[in-house]
């Protein structure tokens, strides 16, 4: 007898079980889920991400950051997401809806930055540490990224753009280090990150705002 | 014991003693040469390629600055292009190559139109180094598992396409009325993979989902590429060769086809466990979760069962380099599907979500089983494709210890990391980073550096391999039929001869 129909038959529906039952009915229950326009202030949320942002999230995906740090924090209770301050409350579906790529992330070897625009809003910090993470978080083992900068001879006026480096990492006399437009654009994607606004169904889901300064000691 | 004398006619095809079949089957083999020597060249290329860059991303981890101002070479790139060379490149073609060739014994049917198979090696190899140059130099699409970029991707649709139609032809051809097990992995996951690969490409970049339903086919696709396409044919090779080698049939048909099937129906809901506290849907969630649990089930048929072929046997293991590797990888299957049906367990996930954990299972599944299945299955194939014997049993006995204790040391450094790690980020006491106290961060750094270690000796492993994959095919054919390599010889072969 060949059974070959029938083993393909079972191949397929298996699959096609699963394929039904995460993707197609997910897709349908919540794939066309909607912001929520606030009539008070006259804004819908999630807000669009500002065009520089937007270029930045570009840089961010092709540095691979996300291999390192995830963006979704758990709901308070489940982990310690909260408590380091890596958001007041757990994201929802809702936060992603505008993101043509969602960068949810699986991996925390640095921490989430889902609400990193909230926490360090400093332009200034960022790109130190980008250009080497151990100027301001010694001992890190981020990536450094200085490639994301040029070293210019200082003609003129210096760039107000130049970055301030600390001793020893200071640009030889007469030099600066700048900022290349993909630095700049990467740090308004990272100031960018905040879900801060209550959607309905996170409303019971709120918590205190962490503690300051358990985060990290430097803080 | 009355298994003797089948024990040495399975390690040594000459002495065969169904000479009729023998000539049969070396007629099948000699025609699957040219496409499975194709393959696994490529397969064995890209595996040097992938340790490469495993080791350079290794040293990064712990040494950030080391290369740390190569912009192609930073972390975020070389870890994928890593992935990307050994799923891709290395994992993708020996599967092809254990595929085809299984497909045609099996099928007891020579390997027809060829050149079919050889257009998609093609295709397929120009498509994965096109996708990993772009990873390097900055087109990464950042979905994990997806991340070659969209110009690449086309190509290794044609190649599949290719080989799809080709599969069917074979099977459609074969002489054998029987379906044997293998067969079933093998149909199940060729006809699987093309599904899961256009889906999630489908909805993730030519026409991306709105938010994190992305996640969801992102995680369906990527955990089921493990369960429904490697493992399948992990287990097809194991299925076919622990049997042939040692000469005795598997233990019970009825374990083997309830171990498919548990596994078709349990695997494909199981990825979302990735998900766990998440921003998706908590019932899609829970599924996710019982599905990990069930998978308990095909795990423990298919490990009873290829436990209980093996009893009696374990001497063999002093002798076959193929059995010693696939019984290594049978053995890995069991524990790394367990301990998986274990992290969708909400409170274990709690702890080891987003941690080095993580990374160690995942290599437990593609190497410490699948890997070495690939090893165990080349290292019985290609003598009999080339008609030549390996050269050297230390180089083959090299390989084996090397990569064994690599990815043992790998596994257990990176779990109790990864569970140190998840246990002291979810205590907020604990400083993420501190360089005076305790930190998350700078405690995972010894296991980080275990890892580089068992990095060293895995490479080591893999060039011995591949000196060895060289000098076989380098030097000439013996006149007369020789004996096989074996680690030792076997004391009734001896005599035998
Ligand atoms: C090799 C892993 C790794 C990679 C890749 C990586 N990071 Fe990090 N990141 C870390 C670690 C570890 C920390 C915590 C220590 C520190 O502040 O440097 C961190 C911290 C951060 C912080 C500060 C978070 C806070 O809460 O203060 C930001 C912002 C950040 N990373 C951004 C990025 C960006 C942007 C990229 C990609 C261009 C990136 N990281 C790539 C590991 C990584």
């Amino acid at each position: 007898m060949n059974r070959a129909p029938l083993i393909f038959l079972g191949i397929f529906f298996t699959l096609a079980f699963s394929w039904t039952g995460i993707i197609l009915t997910n897709q349908l229950t919540y794939g066309k889920l909607e912001p929520i326009v606030d009539q008070t202030e006259n804004k819908s949320y999630p807000e669009a991400l500002p065009g520089l942002a937007a270029q930045g999230k570009l840089v961010y995906q092709d540095l691979g950051c996300i291999y390192c740090h995830s963006q979704q924090v758990r709901r308070p209770g489940f982990g310690a997401d909260d408590k380091r301050g890596w958001g007041d409350r757990q994201s929802v579906a809702r936060d992603y809806i505008r993101e043509g790529r969602v960068l949810l992330g699986t991996m925390r070897t640095g921490p989430d930055l889902r609400n990193i625009g909230a926490r360090q809003a400093s332009r200034d910090w960022h790109m130190l540490h980008l250009y080497d993470p151990q100027i301001t978080s010694k001992g890190s083992i981020m990536a450094p990224f200085p490639f994301l900068f040029e070293t210019h001879k200082i003609v003129g006026q210096p760039s107000p753009k130049a970055i301030k480096l600390p001793a020893p990492y200071t640009a030889v006399p007469g030099y600066e280090v700048v900022p290349t437009p993909r630095a700049e654009a990467l740090v308004a994607y990272l100031q960018s990150l905040k879900d801060s606004y209550a959607y309905p169904e996170t409303r019971n889901v709120f918590v205190e705002p962490a503690s300051a300064g358990k985060m990290e000691d430097k803080q | 014991m009355a298994s003797v004398p089948n024990l040495a006619a399975s390690f040594d095809p000459a002495t065969s003693p169904d000479l009729v079949k023998r000539a049969e089957l070396s007629e099948i083999d000699a025609s699957t040469k040219v496409p499975a020597l194709f393959f696994l060249g490529s397969a064995v290329l890209w595996l040097l390629v992938g340790t490469a860059f495993a080791l350079i991303s290794s040293f990064k981890l712990h040494t950030p600055n080391y290369f740390g101002d190569i912009e192609w070479l930073t972390f975020g790139r070389t870890r994928t292009a890593h992935l990307n060379a050994v799923i891709y490149g290395w994992s993708v073609n020996a599967a092809f190559a254990v595929a085809f060739w299984l497909m045609a014994r099996l099928s007891r049917s020579v390997l027809r139109h060829s050149g079919l198979l050889m257009i998609a090696g093609a295709f397929w190899n120009i498509g994965v180094t096109i996708g990993i140059i772009g990873i390097l130099t900055g087109d990464s699409t950042s979905i994990e598992w997806l991340e070659m970029p969209p110009y690449a991707t086309p190509l290794l649709f044609v190649a599949y396409a290719l080989i799809g139609a080709w599969a069917l032809i074979t099977f459609r051809f074969g002489k054998s009325g029987h379906i044997y097990v293998s067969q079933w992995y093998l149909l199940a996951a060729l006809f699987w993979f093309p599904w899961l690969y256009s889906i999630a490409q489908i909805m993730l970049i030519l026409e991306p989902a709105r938010g994190t339903v992305q996640a969801l086919v992102n995680w369906w696709f990527a955990h089921n590429v493990l369960g429904l396409w490697f493992t399948p044919i992990g287990l097809a090779a194991v299925y076919y060769f622990l049997p042939k080698v040692l000469g005795k049939p598997i233990h019970s048909y009825y374990l083997s086809i309830l171990g498919f099937w548990s596994l078709a129906l349990f695997y494909n809901w199981a990825g979302v466990h990735h998900l766990i506290g998440g921003p998706v849907p908590a019932w899609v969630l829970s599924a996710g979760i019982a599905a990990s649990f069930m998978m308990a089930i095909p795990v423990i048929v298919t490990g009873i069962n290829h436990h209980m072929t093996m009893v009696g046997s374990f001497s063999a293991l002093k002798y076959s380099p193929t059995l010693r590797f696939i019984v290594f990888g049978a053995v890995s299957y069991t524990i790394t599907s367990l301990i998986g049906s274990l992290m969708a367990d909400r409170q274990v996930n709690e702890v080891v979500h987003f941690t080095h954990f993580t990374v160690a299972h995942a290599h437990q599944g593609m190497y410490a089983f699948f890997t070495m299945v690939m090893f165990g299955s080349i290292y019985y194939i290609l003598p009999r494709i080339l008609l030549k014997e390996w050269p050297s049993a230390m180089l083959i006995s090299v390989h084996f210890w090397t990569v064994a204790v690599g990815i043992t040391v790998y596994v257990v450094g990176l779990s109790i990391g990864g569970i140190k790690q998840g246990l002291e980020m979810n205590n907020a006491d604990i400083p993420f980073l501190s360089t005076t106290a305790a930190s998350v961060v700078t405690n995972t750094i010894p296991y980080l550096l275990s890892r580089s270690l068992s990095g060293v000796l895995m490479t080591i492993g893999h060039m011995a391999f591949a000196v060895n994959i060289s000098w076989m095919l380098l030097r000439p054919r013996a006149p007369q039929a020789t004996t096989p390599t074996l680690f030792q010889n076997p004391p009734e072969m001896e005599v035998a001869r």
